[in-house]
């Protein structure tokens, strides 16, 4: 760990400018084991392409500066063969072969669990493959520390890419087929995930969050997942989320709201963020989202509902922040 | 026989005679003379085409540039409004469209337009009009898709185009389609300069010079203009399948109808790939040309440059799925296609090596152009280095569609192709301008470039490995990427700055400024042999050229050139004249000559821009008319200007050599067009035939069961029906050779119902048994190879009539019948795609046990 530390050490003095930069989306924070492994193939690769950048750049100075001698002309061309055809030849194939051995390490066929993932336009549904059934959420991603995560990816309309940088690579859902990533994170915390290929629209606002958590503080949390949504028969909240058709496109489980379109709201309070990983889940920021939906996020499917104010608006938020 | 001259052997020039000196330049004068006035757009000589190509692409670089800065300020600062979500989508989608298909490609077309012909010691190149057919189709296409972001409906679905975000309407707009015929349209310009270019190198150099002796620069432009017709095909297929999805609802890309989005992908990197070193090599050919000049020596290596850009060329090709390392492909792909990627880095390292080389024993006077050739090395090995890296799957795995493959490939691309190419446009303003540009601000404008871009660019590696995704418009405080965004935004204005600076220095008319001196760099090739000041005809007197630096190793050459002393230094019947020589020993095979300044190219452009703008809009009756019209225009153009049976047969060209006036077959550069053409249209159709073979492998039920197979017994009747045209075809070919005019014409017109009734059995075939392309995707396979077919066909009968007519009013006869010799080569690519898909839809099922 010395190493890492002195690694971490150099990341933080050669661009000073980053200094109070947080990093929950940076692939050297390798919070995951995937991504260790890719961090130890970038420091070799950057020392060595600083190396490699210095010695061709010196070459050509040194060739500019030094005095004219035809007599070189023999060693010129040995330079040519040893410096443009060996020296690479050997460097890439070294390279190429290490990386296909990290290749087969970072993936696997199977995990200690199995989560399939979902890209809509633009959130995630998320569905934990459980002995007991499929646990369904969104927008949202909890794993148990030190152990492999198996993801079944997806994809509905158009092709995301699921990406988690702190804890390992990317890899495309594509409609009509399924891909696998496999995710070992190592370090709790709550880091970022992104769709990083371009979905149109709002492809910037689609984010989630993936809480590394202990295996206990996660067994609790999906049994949580598991159970329907705890709510009063007479909640004047459930009563407005279904008098403005809210339920037809959301789901809430042990409710009548059965809404296959967009996320799954039974547990949406339990939720670290709103709008698919870009708010933070208050009050003010779920009232604005019914109201001013596209201000916050344009382009979704989802209509505003600005002539939903006051008390009925209060109710309606106070309600949906009761789903934990 | 002129084979059997020996160019070494010549016998010595006439005394020079003042009084007829001065005849013959004014005679080559009235020959190449421009239009004057507005009539100057009718011009066709690569000089004015070359110039007029450069200074529209550097538009729409300037264009692309601007929104470039509008991406940057828009991402100054976290969480910016400046421009919306769906503006922004537009700017970058834009900013990489028009930068690849706008500014990168047309600029190695336009660069070697204006000086591959000098560069061989030639007039002109061998198709002048087709020159300016293609600028034109370039600066209409160009205008189209640029212009759209003015109304709001600018393509935004990335310039890679990714169904179904691109193939379902649901998901996009008219942005789309803008950019599927916009860019159809313009590839059809990049494809007629490759044919231009690749007959020019092969069949225009000057007498003496075979390919050993070759240029570097030209080795590059063969090279490139090779990768060109091989690679803009497959997205042509690509672009046909997506828009007939788009506009019909063929399912090709929709995975509910058996198609699969990764097709496009596949189809779109095996044009996109090979595209990176397009835009890579013709740069790398300017440092190539530059550089001995400033040695004062030839190149260190000269074969192994050659041999590697051919390596380079050939492995481009094999290596495009790096661009999918994250499509969840097997692991045996993904090791193949990375091994691949990595080799690049060998014949690419050989060329930079061969220059350090060539600097090592030599002294390199320093100069504006040098310096940015110096830049362009430290930023290209740097771009390299970080090419291995994401070569490397696992690390492509984080690296892919981050910021840090942002900075990689503007470092590659930067590095490897614009700086260079600035380099080139210092080195060659004296050329083109015959006046020097002020160093001072030269200077300027590369450290403000080279800082700026630094700048700009550097940071963004640490910005991808920060997590930050490409395309995104907006991002939030909290992710820590504000401060590198700043960074690189200040980086990006500086360097816009240093553009400024270049572009005035560029563009500052010097009017008054005395002329520069010829050859001012000393360089060692034919191009500074050009007159001060230039003339319109390129060359007074083409000479024989046996050695690779005439300028330096011929002595004397540039006075006998100027005393036309050499061949075709008179223009006695007032046409423009070319000598064609053969392809590697480049003997003399014939005068060629070719046309002067004419509107029907810009008709014919004209029409056919507004046929792919209209079919955007679906306005068919209209496209049906223009379409109409670019036939005609085109028709009247090849009937006034091509094949033209001369006064006498032969003519002499100089210095003891006689030379014919008319050539056929393959000694014609109108027969290797023909030839190249079609080598670019099969290659679009094998991106139809790997379509079918794609979805073959990547769906277990794509072929249907016999029931719904099209019809066997249809399919060999049509066959047969089409091979029978063919065979008449040849045979109109052989009776004209026997002087039956007569038969040859009625073979010709006899061939058209015989054609039609073969693709009407085909179409019969498939529609008897239901196939609806609407429904799945291996009926919309098969209609597409269908309509292929038939699209060809219909080309195949304007051609037939046209040839029948040229028969009928003595243009084309027994013994000058070029026009019929061309029509049976396309004929016979035609026969063979016709057996291609007979296979693929009759014989394959078969095979795969599934035919009745």
């Amino acid at each position: 760990m010395a190493g890492r530390r002195l690694q971490r050490g150099i990341l933080l003095i050669i661009p000073t400018f980053l200094a109070g930069c947080e990093g929950r989306h940076n692939w050297l924070a390798s919070a995951g084991a995937e991504a260790q492994r890719v961090e130890e193939l970038f420091w070799v690769l950057l020392i060595g392409a600083v190396l490699i950048w210095s010695l061709v750049i010196g070459a050509a100075v040194y060739a500019h500066r030094r005095q004219v001698d035809p007599s070189l002309e023999t060693q010129a061309r040995r330079f040519i063969l040893w410096g443009g055809a060996v020296f690479p030849t050997v460097v890439v194939g070294a390279l190429l072969v290490w990386g296909l051995v990290i290749l087969r390490d970072i993936t696997a066929d199977e995990g200690d669990l199995t989560v399939r993932v979902d890209g809509e336009r633009w959130w995630w549904r998320v569905i934990y493959e459980t002995p007991e059934g499929d646990v369904i959420t969104a927008n949202e991603i909890r794993l148990p520390v030190d152990r492999t995560a198996l993801f079944r990816l997806t994809a509905d309309d158009v092709i995301h890419s699921f990406w988690v940088p702190a804890l390992g690579g990317k890899m495309d859902m594509i409609p009509g087929r399924e891909t696998t990533l496999a995710l070992t994170p190592i370090e709790t915390g709550n880091w970022g995930g992104l769709c990083a290929e371009y979905c149109g629209g709002a492809h910037a606002l689609m984010r989630f969050d993936a809480i590394v958590m202990e295996q206990e503080a996660f067994d609790t949390w999906l049994a949580t997942q598991a159970a329907p949504a705890q709510i009063a028969d007479d909640d004047p909240g459930l009563e407005i989320f279904q008098t403005e058709g809210c339920g037809a496109c959301h789901t809430i489980r042990g409710t009548d709201a059965q809404g296959p379109v967009g996320p799954d709201l039974t547990h949406l309070a339990a939720r670290e963020k709103l709008g698919a990983g870009i708010y933070e889940m208050t009050p003010e920021t779920m009232a604005r989202w019914i109201t001013d939906t596209h201000a916050m996020k344009p382009d979704i499917d989802m209509p505003p509902y600005p002539d939903l104010q006051g008390d009925r608006l209060d109710r309606l938020v106070a309600f949906l922040l009761s789903l934990d | 026989m002129t084979d059997e001259i020996d160019l070494s052997r010549l016998p010595p020039p006439e005394p020079y005679d003042e009084a007829r000196d001065t005849a013959q330049r004014k005679r080559l004068m009235d020959a190449w003379r421009e239009p004057p006035g507005w009539k100057i757009i009718s011009a066709v000589n690569n000089s004015h085409i070359g110039k007029w190509y450069l200074l529209t692409s550097f538009g729409f670089f300037v264009f692309a540039g601007i929104l470039a800065l509008m991406i940057r300020a828009q991402l100054a600062v976290p969480g910016n409004d400046l421009f919306s979500q769906q503006l922004y989508n537009q700017l970058f989608t834009l900013h990489g469209t028009a930068m690849m298909f706008l500014f990168a490609v047309p600029i190695f077309e336009a660069v070697a337009i204006l000086i591959l012909p000098e560069i061989l010691g030639a007039r002109d190149l061998p198709f002048p009009r087709l020159s300016a057919f293609g600028f034109w189709c370039f600066v209409i296409g160009g205008i189209f898709v640029c212009g759209s972001i003015f109304f709001g409906v600018a393509p935004d679905g990335g310039w890679f185009m990714y169904a179904p975000l691109s193939s379902d309407p649901a998901y996009s707009g008219l942005g789309t389609d803008i950019w599927l015929l916009g860019l159809s349209f313009i590839e059809v310009s990049s494809i007629a300069a490759a044919v231009e270019l690749i007959v020019g190198v092969l069949k225009s150099r000057p007498p003496g010079m075979r390919l050993n002796l070759m240029p570097l620069y030209c080795w590059y432009v063969l090279v490139v203009a090779g990768m060109i017709l091989f690679a803009f095909p497959p997205l042509i297929a690509g672009d046909l399948l997506l828009e007939m999805e788009r506009a019909f609802g063929w399912a090709f890309f929709d995975p509910d109808r058996g198609g699969d989005p990764l097709l496009w992908q596949h189809l779109f990197w095996i044009f996109g790939h090979p595209e990176v070193y397009i835009v890579f090599l013709p740069s790398i050919a300017l440092i190539a040309t530059m550089l001995p000049t400033f040695a004062g020596r030839p190149m260190v290596g000269h074969s192994w440059i050659v041999l590697s850009a051919v390596g380079v060329a050939f492995l481009s090709f094999g290596l495009w799925v790096h661009h999918m390392f994250t499509t969840g492909l097997p692991e045996i792909s993904l090791s193949f296609f990375s091994a691949a990627s990595e080799a690049v880095a060998v014949p690419t390292g050989i060329q930079i090596f061969c220059f350090i080389a060539t600097m090592l024993v030599s002294k390199v006077r320093p100069s504006v152009p040098m310096l940015f050739a110096g830049g362009a090395l430290a930023i290209f090995v740097f771009g390299g280095l970080t090419g291995v890296m994401v070569a490397l799957v696992p690390f492509d795995w984080q690296a892919h569609d981050s910021y840090f493959v942002v900075a990689h490939l503007h470092y590659t691309l930067i590095g490897g192709m614009l700086f260079p190419l600035f380099a080139g446009i210092y080195y060659w303003y004296p050329f083109v301008t015959q006046k020097t540009f002020s160093a001072r601000a030269g200077r300027w404008s590369f450290w403000l470039m080279f800082g700026g871009f630094n700048v700009a660019f550097l940071p963004m590696h640490w910005t991808g490995i920060m997590g930050m995704p490409r395309r995104v418009w907006t991002y939030d405080l909290s992710d820590g990427w504000a401060v590198l965004n700043m960074v690189s935004t200040i980086g990006a204005f500086v360097f816009a700055a240093g553009f400024a600076v270049l572009a005035l220095n560029v563009l500052w008319p010097r009017g008054k400024a005395p002329l520069v001196k010829r050859n001012l760099w000393n360089a060692g090739t034919m191009e500074w042999a050009a007159e001060v000041p230039d003339k319109p005809w390129g060359v007074r007197s083409i000479p024989y050229i046996h050695t690779r630096y005439p300028l330096w190793e011929q002595d004397g050459l540039i006075g006998e050139i100027d005393r036309g002393e050499w061949f075709l230094p008179d223009a006695e019947e007032g046409k423009r004249e070319l000598i064609v020589t053969d392809i590697l020993d480049a003997r003399p095979l014939f005068v060629q000559r070719v046309g002067g300044p004419s509107f029907l190219t810009l008709g014919a452009a004209f029409c056919l821009g507004a046929v792919f703008i209209l079919a955007t809009f679906h306005l068919w009756t209209i496209t049906l008319i223009f379409g109409a019209g670019f036939v005609g225009f085109t028709l009247w153009w090849l009937w006034t200007g091509t094949s033209r049976i001369p006064d006498t047969p032969e003519k002499y060209a100089g210095r003891g050599l006689t030379l014919p006036t008319y050539a056929q077959g393959n000694r014609s550069p109108g027969w290797w067009a023909v030839f190249i053409t079609m080598t670019g249209d099969m290659t679009a159709f094998m991106g139809l035939v790997f379509s079918y073979f794609f979805y073959w492998t990547a769906l277990p039920d794509f072929l249907p069961s016999a029931a719904h197979l099209p019809g066997l017994g249809w399919l060999m009747l049509g066959l047969a029906l089409l091979i029978g045209a063919w065979a008449m075809t040849t045979a109109a070919r052989e009776t004209l050779g026997h002087g039956r005019r007569g038969l040859s014409m009625a073979l010709l017109i006899g061939a058209l119902p015989v054609g039609a009734l073969g693709i009407g059995a085909w179409c019969w075939s498939a529609y008897s048994k239901g196939l609806d392309p609407t429904v799945q995707s291996f009926d919309a396979m098969v209609w597409m190879l269908i309509l292929w077919m038939g699209l060809h066909l219909l080309l195949n009968w304007v051609m037939h009539l046209y040839v029948a007519a040229r028969v009928k009013f003595g243009h084309c006869t027994p013994e000058y019948r070029a026009d019929l010799m061309n029509l049976t080569l396309f004929s016979h690519f035609l026969a063979l795609t016709a057996v291609t898909i007979f296979a693929l839809l009759a014989l394959f099922p078969l095979l795969m046990g599934v035919g009745p």
